[in-house]
């Protein structure tokens, strides 16, 4: 694996297996009682993120703590960033400081590269603009994983704003390294430029799709692109691309449902569907994020482990 | 940067005495190859300068009493002339000066300069375009030709006071919005129409704003891929159609910047072939670099317009070659470090090319055998002085005329180094990069503004 977890194209599907068996392995920590190991204790992991994002910060906090690492909480707001210190400023200062690893969040595309060149700590990209997420990547292939004994032609359909989604960038990618077939669907205003390059059908017939589908991923659609004209708006999107519970029927019977959260229920997805426990796995992806992330500094900050020396 | 090495020849000067050099002085540049595209030379010729003026061109000139610089291997042609710069001066002396950028052209064999208006006040009067051309005297390294704002304080509102710049001591006749484009097609219209008045050009930044606000690079693949926003070529493109359309609605002169897309440049070769008036420029970093750069996520490769596809490069190639593309142009756009080490969405567009320009030129254009090295020459001297009015600079290097001249090495290899140029910005996107081809010498008006490659003040 690379030093830095910047993209999901990084990742060779060896690299992706590794991940995820190691958070296999660490996720039988979290049935413990003491839900902790000391594998990283002496090392300080940096949430530093520009964006507010509280469920992806408390799920690598929860993983750092969980690996006995200390753990920083760097938020935009209320900081020096606020009062226009710069990323490199704030690069320096965190270097100063000493941290190992730097988990970073920001709203501008390509920032954790930066971010990378002005220190020496690892850099996890959490999200940056729209762009990349790929621990999100990362933990949604562990969920199915747990559902579909192989990603080796698993049909998988991302639905929504593909255009600005950092979910469908990574998992497009660490999708197609593992041999799945992905299926896009969007409105044509929401497909990014080229995106036939992208080794993915394209649609834009979401009934058409559906039944053919082993996971259904459903993105977050949000107003501000109604109010920018991407589509006309929020009902018709529902109607055209939302999943409600006659399109859950026209799936087939071992579909899954996905959704990297937060949900806009009754737009992207209805509530009743969101909650259906026999085939929706929105709440294993929350639970899966804290192992993945576990596995993932586990590697890259653990040393070369192997998957035979993760404790037990 | 380093010294030129292990070029043909090299330059071998024959120390003058301190008093031929200056002024007055008569110098010969013997033994070199003369490309004077506008003069109709290509071939071994002396050039004797006297008086800051060429006095004659000719093989085996001799003048007793007259400094040798033996220019064997070297290539003499008139000084380049730079049709947009940005000087930052006056508001932000901090990224350039025209003193610091004066000495970047004449470092990259420029005689002339045309810095754009967008600075802080804005070049939108008599005022500010004197002070910018005083300044350009004062330093003396290279003459500069202020471009004015079309309207005031470049916001596509109102037209400046275009006569007045244009009657000013500086003598404006070339107005432009540069970096932003003019949105109302009726005020380009009135604009055009009313340079005419003055013989003045109209210079376009074509850029649809409604498709590229917030947009950050190239649309294209590399776009999609690295989640940045993209300016479609046809928002560039559209408005290259509207600009050559107005223009041949009233006759004005139409002068187009950094043209960077294919389609951009088969309408210009179209509008030119039913005689509308327009010139174009070209940048060395569209005709060197893709949209393939960005994915360093590094801002020095921001830039607007943006790197196009390999496509549009060699558009780009083929439209300096055949013409349709009258002039090399650097668009030197200099910014201060912090500006730069930034997100790439937070970084200003722009990068540096005064000190790149020749020898890209060479690398690119000339070396792989799109233009020939006298085709090079021109779109860096005769072209730009057909876009606008450049008086004694461009050529033709005959009797009597201004002795503003280059001599470069065409066969020096060099590696750029950012650390070592005379801009004080050092936002270039070729640091590290070997590059063919070296000014050895600059004559401005019969004085040397760079000897052996280091400018003389």
């Amino acid at each position: 694996m690379n030093k830095h977890l910047l993209s999901a194209a990084d990742l060779s599907a060896a690299d992706v297996t590794r991940v995820l068996d190691t958070a296999a392995h660490l996720a039988a920590v979290t049935d413990r009682a003491i839900k902790k190991l000391p594998t990283l204790r002496g090392r300080t992991v940096c949430n530093l993120f520009f964006e507010d994002s509280t469920r992806t910060r408390i799920s690598f906090e929860l993983a750092a703590k969980r690996l006995s690492a200390d753990v920083i909480n760097f938020s935009a707001k209320g900081s020096s960033v606020s009062k226009g210190e710069s990323l490199k400023d704030t690069a320096i200062t965190l270097e100063a400081m000493g941290v190992d690893a730097i988990v970073i969040r920001h709203g501008a595309s390509g920032a954790p590269w930066r971010l990378a060149e002005w220190v020496d700590a690892v850099v996890v990209n959490a999200g940056d603009g729209t762009h990349e997420h790929p621990t999100q990547a990362l933990l949604d292939l562990y969920t199915m994983r747990q559902r579909f004994p192989s990603f080796d032609g698993l049909r998988v359909a991302i639905v929504g704003d593909v255009l600005h989604s950092r979910v469908a960038r990574s998992n497009v990618l660490a999708l197609t390294t593992m041999g799945a077939e992905v299926t896009l669907v969007a409105p044509p205003t929401l497909l990014p430029a080229r995106v036939e390059t992208w080794g993915v059908t394209v649609s834009y017939d979401l009934d058409a799709v559906l039944p053919k589908q082993d996971v259904v991923m459903l993105l977050r659609m949000q107003l501000e692109r109604q109010r920018a004209g991407f589509f006309p708006s929020l009902r018709e999107y529902a109607r055209l691309y939302g999943l409600d519970a006659r399109r859950l029927d026209a799936m087939a019977p071992h579909a899954i449902v996905m959704h990297p959260g937060p949900m806009n229920r009754g737009v992207e997805i209805a509530a009743d569907v969101a909650d259906s426990i026999e085939r929706s796995v929105i709440a294993s992806q929350v639970s899966n994020g804290i192992s993945v992330r576990m596995g993932l500094l586990y590697l890259l900050l653990g040393g070369p482990a192997v998957a035979g020396e993760v404790p037990r | 940067m380093t010294r030129p090495e292990g070029g043909r020849g090299g330059a071998q000067v024959t120390r003058p005495s301190g008093r031929q050099t200056r002024r007055g002085g008569a110098v010969l540049l013997r033994g070199g190859r003369l490309v004077d595209p506008a003069g109709g030379h290509d071939g071994q010729h002396d050039v004797l300068v006297r008086d800051g003026l060429v006095a004659e061109v000719g093989e085996g000139l001799d003048a007793a009493g007259a400094s040798i610089v033996d220019c064997g291997g070297l290539v003499v042609s008139p000084g380049f002339c730079d049709l947009h710069v940005h000087f930052r001066e006056p508001g932000r002396e901090d990224a350039e000066t025209i003193e610091t950028g004066s000495r970047a052209a004449a470092l990259g064999g420029f005689t002339a300069v045309c810095p754009m208006p967008n600075t802080d006040p804005v070049a939108d009067n008599a005022g500010v375009v004197e002070m910018v051309a005083a300044r350009g005297r004062e330093v003396g390294l290279v003459d500069v030709f202020p471009v004015g704002a079309v309207t005031v304080g470049q916001r596509g509102a109102e037209l400046a006071e275009l006569g007045a710049m244009a009657r000013s001591a500086a003598a404006v006749d070339c107005f432009s919005d540069d970096g932003r484009p003019i949105r109302e097609a009726r005020l380009l219209r009135l604009a055009l129409e009313y340079v005419r008045a003055f013989d003045a050009v109209v210079a376009d930044h074509a850029e649809d704003a409604s498709l590229t606000d917030g947009a950050q690079m190239h649309e294209g693949e590399v776009s999609a891929i690295l989640g940045l926003q993209g300016w479609p070529a046809a928002a560039e493109e559209m408005v290259v159609a509207r600009d050559l359309l107005l223009a041949e609605l009233t006759g004005g002169r139409l002068h187009l910047c950094h043209v960077s897309t294919a389609n951009a440049v088969e309408l210009i070769r179209a509008a030119k072939a039913r005689g509308v008036r327009v010139t174009a420029e070209a940048t060395p970093h569209h005709f060197t670099l893709t949209d393939e750069a960005a994915r360093s996520y590094d801002p020095v490769f921001k830039v607007n317009p943006p790197l196009r596809e390999k496509t549009d490069v060699e558009a780009v190639r083929v439209g300096l070659a055949d013409g349709t593309l009258d002039a090399i142009a650097t668009d030197h756009a200099p910014h201060a470090r912090e500006d730069k080490e930034v997100e790439w969405a937070a970084a200003p567009p722009g990068m540096l090319g005064l000190e790149t320009a020749l020898a890209l030129a060479l690398t690119e254009l000339v070396e792989p055998g799109f233009l020939t090295l006298a085709q090079m020459v021109e779109r860096l001297t005769a072209g730009p002085a057909r876009c606008r009015r450049l008086p004694g600079h461009g050529g033709p290097l005959a009797a009597g005329a201004p002795a503003n001249l280059a001599v470069f090495d065409p066969a020096a290899r060099w590696t750029v180094d950012a650390g070592r140029l005379a801009s004080r910005a050092r936002n270039t996107p070729y640091h590290g990069r070997e590059l063919t081809g070296r000014v050895v010498h600059v004559l401005l008006r019969g004085r040397f503004t760079v000897r052996d490659g280091q400018v003389t003040r």
